[in-house]
C-alpha cells in the first residue's frame, strides 16, 4: 500500500494532492496564512516579492480558462514566474506521455507544478515521480480531488459562519461525477462540521457515499431544511446523455436552487457555487445574484487561498 | 535421462499422498515411487531433503502475449518465468492480435511453445471471430489443432443469442466453455470495484451486478444449453452464493479466482496504485473473505495466475487510463502457500488448487504423481523467503501489487516430461 | 550589557520624537514587539490616526532558507501611505533586515513622504545601511544573545535577554 505523499518526514504539506488526511490544524493554517493575503490584494500593489525567481508550471491537460487563471494570478502576485501548457493538444498527441511531459519541465528547473488533468490520481502519479525538491499542486484530477476549491469554501464559509462546529452543510447536485464535492466533504468533516448532507437524484450519488460521513438526501425539500451552508454543484451537460437525467427542465424542476427552495434552509443561510454556474440549470438567477449569494467573494478569497497554498509549499 | 529425486516429501493431491518418498524418472515418466527398480542407475541425483515435491503446477490463464503483443513480453520470457515458478503446463486465453480463432494461429503458437521445450502449452480457443461476439469460430477444427476448450478472454458478447449458439455449439462437440461473468454496459467505464474506495478516490466503478447479472445469464444458458462451463476469476461473494447453488444442483460447472483476488481488496489500491488495477476489479474486504471461504469448501475449484505481463509505460499512468492486469506466474505458488499458512489449509487441500483440480479442469493428464505419469514436477523450498523486484522475476512484466514484498516459497527445481527445465545454481 | 527599565527607555523614546512630530505623522508598528511599541508610542504621543502594523514574513529575505513564517498576520494601514510622514517602529534593530523588509512592504501600500525608524534598543550588528532616526538604548550586544520584547497579560512591556537557540 502506498502512503500518503503530500506530507513529508517533517509533517508538513510537501504537495496538495488532496483534503484527505490533512489534519484540521493545516487546513486552519493555511486558511490563516490566506487571511494575510487577502489583506495583501486589497492594496495599492497587489504583489508581494515572496517567490521571486520560481518557476510555476500551469500544467492543463483538460482545458479550463477560470482555473488556470487563477492560479497564474495567485502566483504573479508572489512574484513567482508563471507559464502555462495545454498539453491536451501538443504533446500528447505526439505520443509524448504525461511523465515524459514532467521530466521535460523538471529538468527546465521547475519548482512547483500546477497539475489539471481529466483521470483521478493523475496529480498523486506526478508528484510521486517529481524531484523532492519540487512541489505539485492538484488543481482538480477526474472525479477525485479539488482541493484548493475546498479550501476556499472553507476560508469563505469561515468568514460568514466563523464557526464551523454548529453547522448545517449541505451540498447539491452531481456529488458523483464531482471532484469539488469530494474535497468539499473530507474539508468538512475534518473541520468538525457536525453535519454535512449531500443532495442529488441517485443515479448522481455514488455508491457508499455516506462512509465518507454525510448524510444522503435524494429529496431537495427535505435535504435543505435548516441548512446553514448551501454549496451548489455544477452540472456538466453532457449528464442529459448515458440516462443519468431525463431532461434539464426536470433537473432544474426538482434540484435546481430556486428562493422558494432556498427559503426551506436557514434564513440566514449563504449560498456557494464553485463556476462557471448553469443559470436555470442548477441555480436560477433569482438565487445567483440574491443577497445570499456570496459566489463573488468566493472567486477573490479563491486568489488569497491559492496565495497561501503556493507559499507554504514553496518554503517546505 | 534416468533422474533419482531422494528423500523429498511427496505431495500429491490426486491420490491425497503427503510423505516422504523417491521418486524414480526415466524416459519422462515417473516410473517408481519408493523402490528403486531394477537395474536403474540415474544420470542424475536430486537431493530433495527438506522440500516439498509436488506436481508440476497447471495454471488456467496465461497470457504470453504472443502473437501481437511481443513488445510486453515474449513466448520465451513468459514461458521461462512459468518454469521458474514450477508451472508446467499452462492454459492461454485467445486475446493475442490476431486472437486464437484460426487453427493455423494455434499451430503456430503451439509449434513455437513445444520448440522451447519448457511448460506445456494449452491454447484456449476463441468463441467468436475476432472475439468479436458476432461468429462463431471453427470450434471443431480448432480443438483439433489443439485447443482445449473455448473462451471469449475479456472481451464481452453483448448478444446474447450469439452466447446461446456458441453455448450450443460447444456442446454439441462437448467442448467445455470458460467464461467470465462481467455485464459489458455495467462495467463499460468502470475501473475499480464501485464501492468505498472507488467512491473515495473518484474511480468510475463496476458494480457487483455486474458480476452477478452475467453469472445469472450464463448459468440459464447453460441449464438451457447442457453447455460445460468453467466460470472464470469470480469476484464477488453474490457471484460465488450463486455458484455455490449451481453446484448444488447438479449443473456441470467449475470455477477459479485469481491469486490475487485471495489476498487483496479495495484497500489495497491506496492512492492509485495501478499495480491494483486488475480485472475484474478488487473486492471488498468482504467478498475477499467470501472468496477464502469458498475455496475452502472447494466451491472454487481452481487458483489461477492470470498473468498479464504489462509494461511500466501502460502502468506509468494516471489509474483509470493504466492498463489493466499483473505478472503472476512467479507469484502462484508463493501466494497459495500464504493462503494455505493464513487459514490453515492442508498443503494436499491447497495445491490441489493449482495441481489435480485445474488439470482435471482442462482435461489433461498433468497434475498428478503416479507410476506411468509423465514427470511433470516441482520441488520447492517451503521455508525459503524471497523478495518480489524487477530482478528477482523472470517474466517481462515486473508488475504486481506484491512488489516490495517478501514471500515464502521458493522453487528450486523444475521437470517437464522428465527433464530439468528449471534449475538456479 | 546592562539593560535600563523598559518603560523608562519608553519614555525617553516618545519624548524624543514628540518635538520631529508634524501634522502629518503617523506611525507603523513591526509585528510582533514593534506593534505593541507602536500602540503605546500612539497614546503617549496623542496621535489621532490609529497605528498601522506590518507583517513582513512576506518580504522576508530568508524565505528559501527557512520558509513561511507558521504564523502570518494580516497587515493593516489604516491611512493612506501617500505623502504621509512615517514613523516606523521595532522594538530591537540588529542586523537591519527585518526594517528593509517592512520599508519594501510599506511602499507597496504607496509613496511616503519620508520614512524615519525609531527603536527602543540598537544591538548593533548591522548588515545593512539602516540606521535608526529615535533610539532609546544604544550597546553592543554578543552574537550569541538574543533580545526579545514581551508583553505580559495585563499588558506590560519588558525587555527580555536569552540565549540563541
Amino acid at each position: 500500500m502506498q502512503k500518503n505523499i503530500q506530507i513529508n518526514q517533517h509533517g508538513e504539506l510537501q504537495h496538495l494532492l488532496t483534503i484527505e488526511g490533512l489534519p484540521a490544524s493545516m487546513l486552519h493554517h493555511i486558511l490563516d496564512t490566506a487571511e494575510s493575503f487577502v489583506g495583501v490584494t486589497e492594496r495599492e500593489v497587489k504583489k508581494v516579492p515572496l517567490l521571486r525567481g520560481k518557476a510555476i508550471f500551469n500544467l492543463f491537460f483538460e482545458p479550463s480558462t477560470r482555473t488556470r487563471t487563477t492560479f497564474e494570478i495567485a502566483a504573479k502576485r508572489l512574484s513567482a514566474d508563471v507559464l502555462n501548457l495545454n498539453i491536451s493538444a501538443s504533446s500528447q498527441s505526439k505520443g509524448e506521455t504525461m511523465l515524459d511531459t514532467v521530466n521535460n519541465l523538471s529538468a527546465m528547473q521547475a519548482d512547483m507544478f500546477i497539475v489539471r488533468h481529466s483521470q483521478s490520481g493523475a496529480a498523486h502519479l506526478i508528484a510521486r515521480h517529481v524531484a523532492p525538491e519540487i512541489h505539485v499542486i492538484n488543481a482538480g484530477d477526474g472525479r477525485h480531488a479539488h482541493p484548493t476549491q475546498a479550501l476556499l469554501d472553507m476560508y469563505t464559509i469561515r468568514h460568514y459562519k466563523r464557526d464551523f462546529h454548529e453547522l448545517k452543510v449541505a451540498i447539491v447536485g452531481d456529488v458523483m461525477h464531482s471532484r469539488v464535492a469530494r474535497s468539499q466533504i473530507h474539508a468538512l468533516t475534518t473541520l468538525g462540521v457536525p453535519e454535512v448532507r449531500v443532495i442529488a437524484p441517485r443515479t448522481l450519488l455514488p455508491r457508499g457515499v455516506e462512509k465518507l460521513g454525510v448524510h444522503p438526501y435524494d429529496d431537495m425539500k427535505k435535504g435543505l431544511k435548516d441548512v446553514d451552508v448551501l454549496l451548489m454543484l455544477r452540472l456538466q451537460n453532457e449528464r442529459m446523455q448515458g440516462a443519468l437525467l431525463p431532461s434539464a427542465q426536470e433537473y432544474f424542476k426538482y434540484y435546481g436552487l430556486t428562493p422558494e427552495k432556498l427559503a426551506l434552509a436557514r434564513p440566514d443561510a449563504i449560498v456557494m457555487h464553485p463556476g462557471p454556474m448553469n443559470r436555470g440549470l442548477e441555480i436560477d438567477s433569482a438565487v445567483a445574484d440574491g443577497p445570499q449569494s456570496v459566489i463573488l467573494p468566493q472567486v477573490t478569497f479563491g486568489i488569497a487561498v491559492r496565495m497561501a497554498v503556493m507559499s507554504i509549499l514553496a518554503g517546505n | 535421462m534416468k533422474i533419482h529425486i531422494g528423500n523429498g516429501r511427496l505431495i500429491d493431491p490426486a491420490s491425497a499422498t503427503d510423505r516422504v518418498a523417491d521418486l524414480f524418472i526415466a524416459a519422462g515418466r515417473i516410473v517408481s515411487i519408493d523402490e528403486k527398480p531394477e537395474g536403474f542407475h540415474a544420470n542424475q541425483e536430486i537431493d530433495a531433503s527438506g522440500q516439498i515435491v509436488c506436481p508440476g503446477l497447471v495454471d488456467l490463464s496465461v497470457r504470453l502475449r504472443e502473437p501481437g503483443f511481443e513488445y510486453r513480453a515474449t513466448l520465451e520470457s513468459e514461458m521461462q518465468a512459468a518454469v521458474a515458478g514450477g508451472v508446467t503446463s499452462l492454459a492461454c486465453p485467445p486475446d493475442t492480435d490476431p486472437p486464437l480463432d484460426e487453427p493455423g494461429l494455434v499451430e503456430m503458437l503451439k509449434h513455437k511453445a513445444k520448440n522451447l521445450n519448457l511448460a506445456h502449452v494449452y491454447p484456449i480457443g476463441a468463441m467468436t471471430q475476432g472475439l468479436l461476439g458476432a461468429d462463431l469460430t471453427e470450434m471443431a477444427e480448432l480443438r483439433d489443432a489443439g485447443c482445449m476448450a473455448f473462451c471469449h478472454a475479456d472481451k464481452p458478447i453483448t448478444n446474447t443469442l450469439v452466447m446461446m449458439r456458441a453455448m450450443q455449439y460447444a456442446a454439441t462437440f462437448d467442448l467445455s466453455v470458460w467464461l467470465r461473468a462481467q455485464d459489458a454496459s455495467l462495467s463499460r467505464i468502470g475501473v475499480a470495484h464501485e464501492g468505498e474506495v472507488a467512491t473515495r478516490l473518484g474511480l468510475p466503478g463496476i458494480p457487483t451486478v455486474a458480476e452477478t447479472i452475467a453469472l445469472s445469464k450464463i448459468l440459464m444458458l447453460a441449464r438451457d444449453t447442457g453447455a460445460r462451463i468453467h466460470l472464470c476469476r469470480i469476484s464477488s461473494s453474490e457471484g460465488l452464493e450463486m455458484v455455490r447453488e449451481a453446484k448444488r444442483e447438479g449443473l456441470p460447472v467449475t470455477c477459479d479466482v485469481s491469486a490475487n483476488h485471495v489476498h487483496l481488496s479495495e484497500m489495497d489500491i491506496g492512492f492509485f496504485d495501478s499495480n491494483c488495477h486488475l480485472v475484474p476489479p478488487l473486492r471488498s474486504l468482504r467478498d475477499r473473505d467470501a472468496i477464502r471461504r469458498a475455496l475452502a469448501e472447494g466451491v472454487i475449484d481452481a487458483i489461477c495466475s492470470d498473468h498479464t505481463p504489462v509494461d511500466d509505460d501502460a502502468k506509468l499512468l494516471p489509474f483509470g487510463e493504466s492498463e489493466a492486469g499483473a505478472t503472476g506466474l512467479e507469484l502462484l505458488l508463493p501466494l497459495v502457500l500464504k493462503w494455505a499458512e493464513d487459514d490453515r489449509i492442508p498443503l494436499v487441500e491447497a495445491l490441489a488448487r493449482i495441481t489435480s483440480r485445474p488439470a482435471g479442469i482442462l482435461g489433461i493428464e498433468a497434475g498428478a504423481i503416479a507410476v506411468g505419469k509423465p514427470a511433470d514436477l516441482c520441488i520447492y523450498d517451503p521455508e525459503q523467503y524471497w523478495k518480489v523486484e524487477p530482478k528477482s522475476l523472470k517474466s517481462q512484466g515486473k508488475n504486481t501489487p506484491f512488489l516490495g514484498y517478501e514471500v515464502k516459497g521458493k522453487v528450486i527445481c523444475t521437470l517437464v516430461d522428465g527433464h530439468i527445465v528449471h534449475r538456479p545454481h | 550589557m546592562e539593560m535600563p527599565d523598559t518603560n523608562l527607555l519608553l519614555k525617553n523614546l516618545a519624548e524624543e520624537i514628540r518635538p520631529a512630530m508634524n501634522g502629518n505623522t503617523c506611525i507603523v508598528g513591526i509585528h510582533t514587539g514593534g506593534a505593541w511599541l507602536a500602540e503605546k508610542l500612539h497614546g503617549m504621543l496623542g496621535l489621532k490616526t490609529p497605528p498601522g502594523l506590518l507583517d513582513i514574513s512576506f518580504y522576508r529575505d530568508d524565505f528559501g532558507r527557512i520558509g513561511l513564517h507558521p504564523e502570518v498576520k494580516r497587515s493593516e494601514i489604516p491611512f493612506d501611505v501617500d505623502d504621509t510622514d512615517i514613523i516606523l517602529v521595532d522594538d530591537v534593530l540588529h542586523t537591519g533586515r527585518t526594517v528593509r523588509a517592512a520599508i519594501n512592504e510599506l511602499f507597496d501600500y504607496g509613496r511616503p513622504a519620508r520614512i524615519r525608524l525609531a527603536v527602543l534598543v540598537d544591538r548593533g550588528g548591522r548588515e545593512l545601511p539602516i540606521e535608526p532616526t529615535f533610539c532609546a538604548f544604544r550597546g553592543v550586544l554578543d552574537e550569541e544573545k538574543m533580545i526579545d520584547l514581551v508583553r505580559n497579560d495585563s499588558g506590560l512591556l519588558e525587555l527580555k535577554f536569552r540565549s540563541r537557540e
